[in-house]
């Protein structure tokens, strides 16, 4: 058993695992944190995505020692309490989830991407930074018009 | 129509849960003191099981239980069904082999259950399986149609020798040869409708709990009809009988077909859980998921169309061979045959026609009902045939199409289905007109100055679905009712809760059922809540496949609330001291007609249980109903979708430019709800034409098992799509609603190869068309090209 | 997976001395789906995440040295790198996906050698000398064959010395499901002298496409590579792509790398 130690949505969290232990394993075994999902087994799908220290990562490649002393977020911790983030809010507005399944780790990724690219975004550059998420309900369609109209929201509110 | 009413874009009272990772599925419920199941599954696709050693793994860390075929059939657990009987041309029963939930004596593809290892910890319950020694003597495998029908092929299941599971057919052949006697030109087509793995996000999972106090079993898993689940696992598979076995369908992460049937792992867990005393989980892994959840598809057609003067269509004829794989899964039997041939008329006048389906066993994955299941593949030959007839002819594919369309309703097949309503002329039009159809050419020449090929295709689809009638599939074999059961509890405060066999898995049912009983009742949409996907809450249902809750689940719901309207009338009438007859009911209040006398809805049904006013030996308290529907039609959906794409020779990679879909599926509750339907339907299309398919090599091996060589749509192989509608409504169902789910997985696939081939020139290309694919057969129209 | 110890390495001396028999663990992403898949079963993990001289990119107008441990994204975004070879940039702004640029590193992905990976081309291409805890290899002695290179038992890749070139490109065909390389063609020029590197295609891993750098070291311009072809002898072919559409498609990605 190895120590791992690292803030969790704004939380210190610290426990004895396995080092075999994924980060997705950690956050859904050890802390119930169930919004992260797991799609695949091969970090194609997207289902577990989490920010590491800002930066989105695949928490079901990722081994939970490695990430000791980071800080993370899930889907759990978009929120300010009862307050949406905005782009929680452009998916609920355009229709961009169905089954919800793939849902936490888009609009994890979505995040991602207008943290790195910016507030305007056009259709080509959303679905190119979309390549590491698999969705199979939606067709894409509305979560690429959600993702464009949460990354313009996301400017008028302070970031997270 | 109100904000919130019939027709409103109404936003999702479910996506709160969903978009703050609150929602709840299988893999999120953990029951006290669980253990962990891994199934050890076969390594080769046929091979007899001699010998079976847990000797070893028993004695791994943390092990609990292993269990094998042997111990299912000591403890009698029968084995798992097919729910639909087809008849051979010569009227005998096919030939369905025995299906046990763990294999006993013999695997039959490559995952077949073999054991599971129950343990402390998933991960301790993988390392013991490892353990386990399976002593296999190993048979020749068939792993596709042909070999499997070759002569002296390995018989699968003893009761099918030459592995044929049955020889049937539909129509009328004398006619249809005399057709195509008479025909002026007959355009033949050889298919091939590529093995699909349906791949819903959320993978199968099931946590089996045993209650020894009441001697009762809980069952949570990913299932689309939870009822009919514990139907199997109590009257076929004997688990428990129904008043001792609970179904829970929490949150499900997509299913597409692919959790409407009832497998092994769920059979095993729950069936475990009391010989072991512990509740059991079981996770799917991606690769479990490739390798055991049933795949759909996969046919192999040769079709003839006969046409008259006038590209007038004059008959039919078709024959399939559908690979069944190694078993025969809960409805796997229909989708090949009913679900399939009734469609080939298409939206076309077809005098005569006659199809043959011959099913074979493979030493592969179970293939069953997946997203559209035999609609897509009728669809897929009729549409091929017309626009290949068309091209043959020297007729626009649009202008055939029109001369051929059905015009009066109702309109009656040569393949059973009665069409009630529709108008495929309308769709076609305003399809070309949104589409811009006149500006191809030109953009055709802009593709070209750049090296581009440029084609476009259509697909004018029809489907049956609402399925459906229960008398008429009870008579094609059906071994259960299709109806669907609602109950409305009105509670004394006047909020609602609906409780509806449907199941949703992303199909929104919480916010359009809403809809319906808001704008009905005339009380505010939070007012009503939906319930569904419990055995214990709700009343026996048939769940949600073959795009049926609008038109089956919600015209249930529509009756009971017919008969809570009648009962709150008379509530009423009391309350108003009015007669009955001369109350009415009107945005969720009940007057008296002719006077300004009052009540709105919350306070009858306050009345209702409060019974002051009136006898409760005359009107019953309460105010509660119930109904159970049963359509008296399919329903029939139908457009027009036109796929445009661009080709670069170079590679042959194909980017689709634009899309427009124009669907006709009668009224709608909630057309941003619909419209993701069709958006989803789409992808799924256009992921098998152009990028899916399950591929086994000779041995049996699954060579793509994973998302690394199986090709699932992302969001830059696909446009935006422009989605249009017109309106015919249904006439067998109350809402006029005939149901969207399916349309786009049906339409699209033809609309991506005729736009293919009529970028090449030529018909020569099969699904998926691969990048590879595509480039060969692109070289023939780079010369042609280059010569213009 | 099977399960394993863990030894947060705080150095590269630490790292080299405890890794015994066991692997190295940068970004993971090869390895620990290798693992999930019990493909891969070493006994013990070294973790290079916490070593901090292994870490961070730096120019000497002659030669770019990114240290192993940098990340995709790192190599991406950095503007030293922009600067220096801003082709390599742009290579690493491709690799995977965005999540696995997070946290692949440059070092890890050098040291596995996929066949499917995009540095190795660049590495080849650029004549990169691999900076190891004990000595240099050159590009050219480096790699060995499908995720086999020169690395003895336990070396550890500290960072790789990319020289400056005149130019450098790099296109790629994906594979459509993985998002691997099916074909990776990098092409740099330096002087008269033109390299070019093939990843994702060869039945060896990545190799140097001889007849195409003597062709354009004749005359630099994608026409130059007009009825070039690779054998389709060289290539691997699978269910994605036979060996003759790979080879065809080397020639493509070829004249891409060169602008056409």
């Amino acid at each position: 058993m190895t120590k791992v130690s690292m803030t969790v949505n704004g939380k210190a969290v610290s426990a004895e695992i396995e080092p075999r232990t994924l980060l997705v394993q950690f956050l859904r075994d050890h802390l119930r944190l169930t919004g992260t999902h797991v799609g695949c087994d091969t970090s194609q799908c997207g289902a577990c995505m989490v920010h590491v220290d800002g930066r989105a990562v695949k928490s079901c490649t990722t081994l939970a020692v490695t990430v000791d002393g980071s800080h993370v977020t899930t889907i759990e911790g978009l929120a300010k309490g009862d307050k949406l983030h905005p782009m929680q809010e452009a998916f609920r507005e355009h229709h961009g989830l169905q089954c919800g399944f793939c849902t936490p780790g888009m609009i994890m990724s979505a995040v991602d991407i207008v943290n790195r690219k910016g507030h305007n975004l056009d259709e080509a550059t959303i679905r190119h930074e979309l390549e590491g998420n698999i969705c199979r309900c939606t067709g894409y369609h509305n979560i690429v018009k959600a993702i464009a109209d949460g990354a313009k929201h996301m400017a008028s509110t302070p970031a997270e | 129509m109100t904000a919130t009413g019939i027709g409103a874009p109404v936003r999702r009272k479910e996506d709160f849960r969903f978009i703050t990772g609150k929602g709840r599925y299988v893999d999120d419920i953990n029951r006290p003191g669980q253990a962990y199941a891994y199934f050890l599954r076969s390594p080769h696709a046929h091979a007899t099981i001699n010998k079976i050693d847990t000797s070893a793994a028993l004695k791994e860390p943390g092990v609990v239980a292993i269990l094998t075929g042997d111990d299912v059939a000591a403890d009698k657990v029968g084995g798992l069904i097919c729910g639909w009987m087809i008849h051979n041309k010569d009227g005998s029963p096919m030939k369905g082999g025995a299906h046990p939930a763990l294999a006993h004596g013999k695997v039959r593809y490559v995952g077949d259950h073999v054991a599971v290892v129950i343990a402390e910890t998933l991960a301790q319950a993988r390392d013991a399986s490892e353990k386990i020694e399976v002593d296999y003597g190993v048979l020749p495998a068939a792993a596709s149609i042909e070999s499997a029908r070759k002569a002296g092929a390995a018989a699968i299941h003893d009761v099918a020798p030459d592995n044929q599971v049955y020889d049937w057919h539909i129509g009328d052949k004398a006619a249809a040869d005399a057709a195509f006697a008479q025909a002026k030109h007959v355009t033949k087509l050889d298919i091939v409708n590529n093995r699909l793995v349906p791949n819903p996000m959320e993978p199968r999972a099931a946590v089996g709990d045993y209650d020894m106090g009441s001697d009762s079993f809980t069952l949570y898993t990913t299932s689309q009809n939870p009822h009919v689940a514990r139907l199997v696992l109590s009257a076929f598979i004997g688990i428990a009988p129904e008043n001792k076995l609970r179904v829970i369908a929490p949150d499900v992460g997509g299913g597409f077909g692919s959790k409407i049937f009832i497998y092994a792992e769920e059979t095993i867990c729950v069936w475990a859980a009391k010989k072991v005393g512990r509740p059991v989980k079981w996770t799917s892994d991606r690769t479990e998921a490739f390798l055991s959840d049933a795949h759909g598809r996969d046919h192999v057609t040769h079709a003839e169309m006969a046409l008259g003067d006038n590209g007038k269509i004059l008959g039919l004829r078709v024959k399939t061979r559908a690979n069944m794989g190694a078993y025969l899964s809960t409805f796997a039997s229909s989708v090949p045959t009913y679900l399939y041939a009734p469609l080939l008329s298409g939206q076309y006048n077809i005098p005569a026609i006659y199809a043959e389906v011959e099913a074979v066993y493979t030493n592969t994955a179970p293939v069953d009902a997946y997203r559209g299941a035999g609609r897509p593949e009728a669809t897929f030959v009729i549409e091929r045939l017309a626009e290949v007839a068309a091209r043959e002819l020297h007729m626009d594919p649009a202008e055939f199409r029109r001369r051929n369309f059905v015009t009066q309703f109702p309109h009656q097949t040569p393949v059973i289905m009665a069409y009630d309503a529709g108008d495929y002329d309308a769709s076609l039009t305003l399809a070309q007109k949104m589409h811009d159809t006149a500006g191809f050419l030109a953009r055709k020449a802009a593709s070209a100055a750049n090296g581009k090929l440029r084609g476009i295709g259509y697909s004018a689809y029809i489907e049956a679905c609402g399925i459906a009638p229960s008398a008429a599939v009870g008579s094609l074999g059906a071994g259960v009712g299709l109806w669907e059961s609602a109950e409305v509890r009105v509670n004394p405060v006047g909020t609602v809760e609906i409780l509806t066999g449907s199941h949703s898995h992303g199909q929104g049912h919480e916010t359009t059922f809403a809809q319906l009983v808001s704008s009905r009742l005339g009380i505010p949409l939070e007012n009503v809540s939906i319930v569904h996907g419990d055995t214990d809450k709700v009343q026996m249902g048939m769940g949600t496949y073959g795009s049926r809750s609008g038109a089956v689940g919600m015209s249930a719901i529509v009756k009971a609330l017919d008969k809570i309207e009648a009962k709150a009338k008379k509530v009423a009438a009391h309350v108003l001291e009015a007669a009955e007859g001369d109350i009415e009911f009107k945005d969720g209040k009940f007057t008296v007609k002719g006077t300004d006398k009052s009540a709105d809805f919350g306070t009858v049904a306050l009345n209702a249980y409060i019974a002051h006013k009136f006898n409760g030996q005359e009107l019953e308290p309460g105010l509660k109903e119930s109904a159970f529907w049963d359509p008296t039609n399919f329903t029939f959906p139908a457009g027009v979708h036109i796929c445009e794409l661009e080709i670069d020779p170079a590679t042959g990679v194909i980017k689709i430019d634009r899309w427009t879909a124009v669907d006709d599926f009668g009224n709608v509750i909630n057309p941003m709800i619909v419209e993701g339907q069709v958006h989803g339907g789409i992808a799924q299309g256009v992921g098998q034409a152009l990028l899916e398919g399950a591929v086994y090599d000779e041995s049996g091996q699954l060579l793509t098992a994973s998302f690394m060589d199986y090709t699932m749509p992302r969001a830059d192989d696909l446009p935006s799509y422009n989605v249009g509608m017109t309106v015919t409504p249904c006439p067998s169902n109350p809402l006029g609603i005939k149901g969207c789910g399916e349309a786009g997985a049906i339409a699209s696939p033809p609309a991506v190869i005729n736009a293919i081939t009529n970028a090449l020139g030529h018909e020569n290309i099969t699904m998926p068309a691969t990048p590879e694919k595509v480039w060969r057969a692109a070289q023939s129209a780079v010369r042609k090209q280059a010569a213009e | 997976m099977y399960a394993f110890t863990h030894h947060s390495a705080t150095s590269i001396a630490d790292a080299v001395k405890s890794v015994g028999e066991g692997k190295y663990l940068a970004g993971g992403h090869t390895l620990v789906p290798t693992m999930k898949q019990r493909l891969a079963m070493p006994g013990n993990i070294v973790d290079l995440n916490k070593v901090a001289e292994l870490k961070g990119v730096s120019d000497n107008g002659g030669v770019l040295t990114v240290k192993a441990m940098t990340r995709h994204y790192e190599v991406e975004n950095s503007p030293v790198v922009q600067k220096a070879i801003p082709g390599l940039a742009k290579l690493a702004g491709g690799i995977g996906d965005p999540q696995v640029r997070h946290r692949g590193t440059m070092g890890g992905s050098v040291a596995n050698n996929d066949p499917a990976a995009d540095y190795p081309a660049a590495v080849l291409a650029l004549n990169a000398t691999i900076v190891t805890d004990r000595r240099r290899i050159a590009a050219d002695d480096y790699f060995k064959g499908l995720f086999t290179t020169a690395l003895e038992d336990s070396e550890l890749i500290t960072a790789i010395e990319f020289p400056h070139a005149d130019s450098f490109s790099y296109a790629k065909f994906r594979n459509p499901a993985s998002l691997y390389a099916m074909v990776g063609v990098a092409i740099a020029k330096k002087g008269g002298a033109v390299r070019v590197a093939v990843t994702g295609a060869g039945s060896d891993g990545v190799f140097r496409w001889k007849e195409a750098e003597d062709k354009l070291a004749a005359n630099f311009t994608a026409a130059a590579l007009d009825g070039l072809a690779v054998s389709p002898s060289r290539v691997n072919g699978d269910l994605h792509g036979s060996a003759e559409y790979r080879a065809h498609l080397i020639g493509v990605m070829a004249k891409r790398a060169m602008g056409a």
